[in-house]
């Protein structure tokens, strides 16, 4: 029973992953019909705008200090990062402890102005092109920023450590009446499935009690009624293309401190979450979020070594399985609707 | 000649020459000149050069004339050096039944993912292929250690059976006839090298080509096209689409066997690496920077990449330096730095940035702008119609 809880509760901080990025992926697909394969790219620049704000708050810069000599006699030189110089040594460090919190913020305008520069700069180029053509450009993009952040950051996975505050564990352990250290489980992880379920129920409650996402979601239906009445529906396409960045940005973000940012962390997402998409349902958001849970929680159960006794290996394919025979049974995904890239 | 008209004769022979003198037209330079960075001609990046060609060149009557984009097919490749390194490690280093296996066994395999993955099409059919490629890659690492080794990949060791060894070679050969064994003929500076093992993969990679061919004029490959250009309509006159692409997609994946198997047959390991998904990326950026759905693209595409990975990941920066040691210090510093971030290990921004910029300007890869070129050379205007004419329904 405790080792199915704790599954449960790793599961859910995996389909936050997953639900997350097949979130942006489905609304980049519901509202401009485009395949995007640069978005596991787009995820991990979210993860690495954290480890760049903890390198920009952290960098030091050389000052003499007058009161020690070396051994020659010259005054010797330390190092004092900037944010120690001038706030002093306890705000300095709390500020840089708190640089993955700090980076959310940070995240979201950046990740929107590379959303429209994608979108405006190449995407709009490719409404009109095929499918294929859409996989493949994007495909191109997400290894250009890939690479980019591996001849910047390096290709070693680097440590971006959540806040002191959030270091700990919790026991539900003790909670749920179980022995003590059964089921711990990490405060970030908590913070992330937590802040992860705000974002997602912001963006539906932005959907649908806006009048801007009113007429987005008229738009995913009928793009050109809403044209003839007279709305620039493409402004508000390319800004929902900001948008799905800046979700795929904030997540990789919080994911950062889960797991070490490293360059191929997005390509290692991206088959994923289109798995994910496709079976929740192409251009479906419940389904896309309903998905990445439910394949979340079904990839950590398989993990299990109950389950892996039984059926070893099961937990590297257990997904791919899942979207293989949903497919086949029912194509248009668990929540898609009808007629949406059913062929 | 052949079956062939005179066109496609003519090309088929003008590949045959590349091939057959690439180890001349790639040592070009001689070997102390400074030019001889250029030089590709070693056996083993020649071979690399046919094995990428035959595998794009089956991954092309799939995508090129189909329009199925499979981001897949690097299982097959991965599946067919698995079976040619079992058949190394069962009989004898003979690779005549190693690649006889390896295609057999990616055709089978290939029957199998394409009879699933065809019930659909269009995005559905990449993602149906892209898992299960990756679930292929990922059972490869894990579950079928016992066939694959797993992460260590697989290789010959000495106490496995090879019941027909006897008194054979101990390297990959055909009836006696080592693979890596080589002329080497020098002419003044110039230093050639003709490996057998190359010679061995040309041929084939030629005898696919011709096949390929074969395949484009017949009555198969029309139908192939017909479902590209519009496979609603098709269905309409009374034909099943499925039969087609699925033979498409079986030819294809044999196709990727056999260039599997050839990679086995140069170098006895095989590892799940070949199988990833972006290893399956690597064949559509072969194929399209060539010029899908056309003859000669996909060995073009697939001659470039490797051409330009060997000289791009060559470039570091000492050389690079050298190279602009003629210019001020600080315009030196600034194009080393910045031509370094495209070069050495940086040389994939450089293939993402290419394939970008193809896509984007040109979708008909090299070999349309070798007639854009062509055309201008001779005045005349691109010759826009046909392309037309391929992808609009007649009205």
């Amino acid at each position: 029973m405790d080792a199915i809880i704790l599954q449960l509760l790793n599961g859910l901080d995996k389909g936050s992953a997953y639900a997350l990025i097949a979130l942006g992926l489905t609304l980049i697909f519901g509202t401009l019909g485009v395949v995007n394969f640069a978005h596991g790219a787009l995820f991990m620049i979210g993860a690495f705008c954290a480890v760049a704000l903890q390198r920009i708050l952290g960098t030091s810069f050389v000052t003499e200090d007058p009161t020690q000599k070396d051994f020659l006699g010259n005054p010797l030189k330390v190092q004092t990062p900037y944010l120690e110089s001038w706030f002093g040594p306890e705000t300095g460090s709390a500020i840089i402890d708190w640089s993955v919190p700090l980076a959310i913020l940070l995240a979201i305008p950046v990740m929107v102005a590379i959303g429209f520069i994608m979108e405006r700069g190449l995407i709009k180029h490719f409404y009109k092109r095929p499918h294929a053509d859409q996989i493949l450009v994007t495909f191109g993009l997400a290894i250009v920023l890939q690479e980019l952040i591996r001849s910047y950051f390096g290709a070693n996975p680097i440590q971006s450590p959540a806040p002191e505050a959030f270091k700990g564990s919790f026991d539900f352990g003790v909670m749920l009446g179980f022995d003590p250290n059964v089921i711990i489980y990490p405060y970030w992880r908590m913070v992330y499935f937590a802040f992860s379920a705000v974002i997602i129920g912001a963006v539906f409650a932005f959907l649908q009690f806006t009048t801007f996402g009113m007429v987005v979601r008229a738009g995913m239906a009928d793009r050109e009624t809403v044209g003839l009445l007279g709305i620039n529906i493409d402004k508000r396409f390319t800004f929902m293309f900001g948008l799905a960045a800046a979700v795929a940005g904030v997540a990789g973000v919080m994911y950062a401190p889960i797991n070490s940012p490293n360059y191929h962390m997005g390509m290692d997402f991206l088959v994923l979450s289109f798995v994910v998409v496709v079976v929740g349902g192409m251009g479906s958001l419940p389904g896309a979020v309903a998905a990445g849970f439910l394949l979340g929680i079904l990839e950590s159960f398989a993990s299990m070594n109950v389950v892996k006794n039984l059926l070893p290996g099961i937990d590297q394919i257990i997904i791919y399985l899942v979207a293989i025979v949903i497919l086949l049974a029912r194509p248009r995904g668990l929540l898609g609707k009808k007629g949406v890239m059913e062929d | 000649m052949l079956g062939l008209n005179r066109k496609d004769t003519t090309l088929l022979i003008i590949v045959a020459i590349l091939a057959l003198a690439a180890p001349v037209i790639f040592n070009i330079f001689p070997a102390d000149s400074k030019m001889a960075f250029f030089n590709s001609g070693y056996p083993d990046l020649m071979q690399r050069f046919v094995i990428f060609g035959i595998f794009a060149i089956g991954f092309n009557i799939l995508f090129g004339l189909t329009g199925y984009l499979s981001f897949g097919h690097a299982a097959f490749l991965g599946v067919g050096s698995y079976a040619a390194v079992w058949m190394f490690k069962l009989l004898n280093y003979n690779i005549v039944p190693a690649i006889l296996l390896s295609i057999i066994v990616a055709g089978l395999f290939s029957v199998v993912i394409g009879w699933i993955s065809l019930r659909r099409s269009g995005i559905y059919f990449s993602i149906l292929t892209l898992a299960f490629a990756e679930m292929s890659f990922r059972l490869a690492y894990s579950v079928l250690t016992p066939l694959t080794n797993g992460e260590t990949g697989l290789q010959v060791y000495n106490d496995d059976p090879q019941i027909l060894l006897g008194n054979g070679p101990t390297v990959p050969h055909l009836f006696g006839l080592e693979m890596r064994s080589r002329a080497v003929v020098d002419v003044g500076p110039w230093e050639f090298t003709f490996p057998v093992g190359y010679y061995l993969c040309a041929i084939l990679m030629l005898l696919s080509f011709y096949l390929s061919i074969r395949i484009f004029r017949s009555p198969f490959g029309m139908m192939l096209r017909a479902i590209k250009s519009n496979q609603t309509r098709m269905s309409y006159t009374g034909l099943n689409p499925k039969p087609y692409t699925l033979a498409a997609f079986v030819i294809s994946g044999m196709y990727a066997g056999l260039a599997g198997g050839l990679l086995a047959a140069m170098d006895p390991l095989a590892g799940a690496e070949r199988m990833q998904w972006t290893a399956s990326g690597e064949v559509v950026i072969m194929a399209i920077l060539g010029g899908a759905g056309t003859l000669i693209g996909p060995i073009l595409g697939a001659g470039a990449i490797k051409y330009l990975e060997n000289v791009f990941s060559k470039m570091n920066e000492t050389l690079l330096e050298s190279w602009f040691a003629f210019l001020p210090h600080w315009l030196q510093e600034t194009l080393v730095w910045v031509i370094s971030k495209f070069t050495g290990e940086g040389w994939h921004l450089t293939l993402g940035a290419l394939f970008m910029l193809v896509i984007i300007f040109l979708p008909g890869g090299l070999v349309e702008g070798g007639q854009k070129i062509a055309a201008r050379l001779r005045r005349k205007k691109p010759a826009d119609d046909t392309d037309a004419a391929k992808t609009k329904p007649a009205e």
